[in-house]
């Protein structure tokens, strides 16, 4: 029964992560983060994606900040923030988010105030889209760590 | 056994336990770098911030064998940590960036960065990248060895050789394939081509006193005429070999190239400003003989700075050179540390005069330095914080303005050669005591006010915007309120995100669906709460799409080629 609930988990899993590498949300970067997931760092991919999403915030704020903060906004400033954000993002193999901000710097790059506000809105989506997705997986990780692990006590995770 | 005094592992394990210093301002970009590097059995050392870096680089010059830094930081520029590498440690740096525009590349380069990686980083790079290490040792023992043979003792040259000759077989061998490749490199570098060895000599410090030395004797004997040999006898400085003061010669010219052709635009600007003519006259006690009256100011701009970090403070003359130069000031202000006193240098760098706005051009060739000069405006963080009023309180870094402004920015300049410029000196102190830092604690007052004072979409407006692909028309604007605001942030929150995009009018002759967002909370696409696809349940996007058919198609921009995928994507039902 628990095992099957963990195969279940994984099959989900995969599922899940099938969707998302055809939509596109993730690329092959994160595979290679899952790659280097092993004994002696057993929570990185988890722990990376959390500083990601720690960070992604606080830079949205900031854009949102920049872009509504009068009449002028200080590209420059985007640029360079959109520039973590892309960096960050294509690390971990958020593909869809790291094309917005493409886009995003393109219009900050013409000064293009509306352009810009509308990449910050498809920004936020995208980001918002992709968290929840993770935080699904994860949880699923856990699940399934739990279920295969009652049903095989002696193997501890 | 390779006279290896700063590796603890046998350095026949080389490349395993190669000593890298990782720096990255950006903790998720750091933290893969770190397990992509101990995943290739190198030893990592790691921070984020670039004075941090330079501490420990100085702490121990011997302790790390090459350094891979970001481009883009909000303590110090890239490009500055990698010359300042370069110049007191003479370690390999290579440069790491999520932008790839060729200039950044060619600016990495001319800064003398061995390599150039884009994020993300592949693990199959970083496999490799222990190349650049051997590389320079191997040119740095053929130079060394060279002067063994010549001047110094020759039981060392001996030694060498056979040293080399087993415990090393593998990286021996690696050196002798390097050779024939070499050689050409050899010649350009003016270095003699002896026979490899592998004899290592500690590194030799160039401090500023050094520096010093070295810079007084090749103005002495004028950059023509400088040779290693004579600067060698002019310095008297014990224990510095002909081969040490070769290649930092060479290094040296190669600053004072790449200053020139930006001094010799600094001298037009300040020549075709008519800036005020006595300060810029006063000389250094250095040779300045043979100088037009143009040259003198570029080599009053060009104040002797000492490259071993700890630059000497800028006279007035200097202070006044740059500051009608503002932008190229700003530039100078990127390469301070390459500026030399050496004045006949630049003379002889000085081409044609060129109008304001080419140079004008030029320097927004290179923006990475001004961005960082610019954030230092904006910021007051330098030293001269007065710098660029003008420019503080615009969005933009008008290059041109400034070269016409010339009586603003003098007054505003006037400190800033001195702050900034012993700011790029005293890398330690003052960038420590002044955080760069780019604007990531901005007020986020925006949370709490709405300010959308956007006067809303113009289809036209956004036409030239590859992002116009999803416009969202806020026909209420005053309806954000700060509350949804607030929400945007507290993502997925909101599950009501789109609920009235149910009308799907698509007034719009756009190709691609626009959304009609008469209630405020739907303007946001933030607000995208439900786990599953959240554009689920929104029949409107369905019937937005089947109306449109493919609209992306007409979609531009290469570059957003996917974005036409993801935007297409995100309508789609799966």
């Amino acid at each position: 029964m628990l095992g099957l609930a963990a195969e279940q988990l994984r099959a989900d899993m995969n599922r899940l992560l099938a969707l998302l590498f055809h939509q596109g949300v993730l690329d092959e970067q994160f595979l290679q983060l899952q790659q280097l997931q092993d004994e002696s760092s057993p929570n990185f991919v988890s722990e990376v994606v959390n500083i990601y999403f720690h960070e992604s915030e606080k830079l949205l704020r900031n854009l949102r900040a920049f872009l509504m903060d009068g009449e002028f906004s200080d590209y420059k400033k985007i640029g360079m923030h959109l520039n973590q954000f892309m960096g960050s993002s294509s690390s971990i193999g958020a593909k869809r988010v790291r094309n917005v901000c493409v886009a995003f710097r393109a219009a900050s790059d013409q000064n293009n105030r509306i352009g810009c506000i509308r990449a910050l809105e498809m920004l936020e989506h995208e980001y918002c889209y992709l968290k929840n997705k993770l935080l699904e997986l994860f949880q699923m990780e856990q699940q399934r760590v739990l279920a295969a692990g009652v049903r095989y006590p002696a193997q501890h995770n | 056994m390779i006279v290896e005094k700063r590796r603890d592992e046998p350095s026949d394990q080389f490349p395993v336990g190669m000593r890298v210093l990782a720096v990255d301002d950006d903790p998720i970009c750091l933290r893969l770098l770190e397990t992509l590097l101990r995943k290739c059995q190198y030893h990592v050392t790691t921070t984020s911030q670039a004075i941090t870096a330079l501490e420990m680089l100085r702490e121990n010059k011997n302790y790390f064998d090459l350094v891979i830094s970001d481009v883009h930081m909000p303590d110090m520029d890239g490009f500055k940590l990698l010359e300042l590498v370069g110049l007191e440690m003479d370690l390999p740096v290579i440069m790491l960036s999520a932008n790839g525009d060729t200039r950044l590349v060619m600016q990495g380069i001319t800064h003398g960065a061995c390599d150039y990686l884009l994020k993300p980083v592949r693990i199959e790079e970083l496999k490799n990248i222990w190349q650049h290490v051997v590389r320079r040792r191997h040119l740095d023992s053929r130079d060394r060895n060279s002067s063994n043979i010549k001047d110094k003792s020759f039981v060392k040259g001996n030694g060498a050789g056979s040293a080399n000759s087993d415990p090393d077989a593998k990286l021996g061998k690696k050196r002798k394939d390097q050779n024939g490749d070499d050689d050409d490199e050899q010649d350009e570098n003016e270095h003699e081509n002896e026979d490899p060895s592998s004899q290592k000599k500690p590194r030799v410090v160039w401090s500023v006193e050094l520096h010093r030395k070295f810079v007084a004797a090749v103005n002495q004997l004028g950059l023509d005429k400088a040779v290693p040999k004579k600067i060698l006898e002019l310095m008297n400085v014990e224990k510095l070999t002909r081969e040490n003061v070769a290649s930092h010669l060479q290094k040296y010219r190669l600053y004072l190239r790449r200053i020139s052709s930006v001094a010799s635009q600094q001298a037009n600007m300040v020549a075709a400003l008519g800036g005020p003519d006595s300060p810029y006259l006063r000389m250094d006690p250095v040779n300045f003989s043979d100088f037009s009256g143009s040259a003198q100011l570029q080599n009053n701009a060009l104040r002797p700075i000492s490259p071993a970090g700890v630059h000497g403070k800028l006279n007035t003359p200097a202070r006044l050179g740059l500051h009608v130069l503002s932008p190229s000031g700003m530039v100078q202000l990127g390469h301070c540390q390459i500026l030399r006193s050496s004045v006949n240098e630049s003379i002889k760098y000085q081409p044609g005069l060129l109008p304001i706005d080419q140079a004008g051009t030029i320097f927004q060739g290179m923006p990475t330095s001004l961005e960082f000069d610019h954030f230092q405006h904006k910021k007051g963080v330098i030293g001269g914080e007065e710098l660029h009023p003008s420019n503080n309180n615009s969005g933009t870094f008008p290059i041109s303005r400034n070269f016409s402004d010339s009586s603003s920015s003098s007054s505003s300049l006037a400190s800033l050669p001195n702050g900034s410029l012993t700011m790029q000196g005293h890398v330690e102190d003052r960038q420590s005591r002044k955080a760069f830092q780019i604007n990531s604690d901005s007020p986020h007052h925006l949370l709490d006010h709405c300010r959308w004072h956007i006067p809303i979409p113009q289809q036209t407006a956004a036409t030239n915007l590859s992002i116009s692909h999803l416009r969202l028309e806020t026909q209420n604007q005053a309806g954000l309120t700060s509350d949804m605001m607030q929400n945007k942030l507290d993502i997925c929150n909101h599950a009501d995100f789109l609920s009235d995009s149910g009308n799907p009018s698509m007034t719009t002759q756009a190709a691609y669906p626009c959304l009609r967002v008469e209630d405020p909370k739907c303007t946001s696409m933030v607000l995208h709460g439900n786990t599953g696809l959240g554009l689920t349940g929104q029949p409107g996007f369905d019937s937005l799409v089947t109306e449109q058919g493919r609209p992306y198609s007409d979609y531009m921009g290469n570059e957003l080629g996917s974005l036409e995928d993801v935007v297409a994507a995100m309508f789609k039902r799966v």
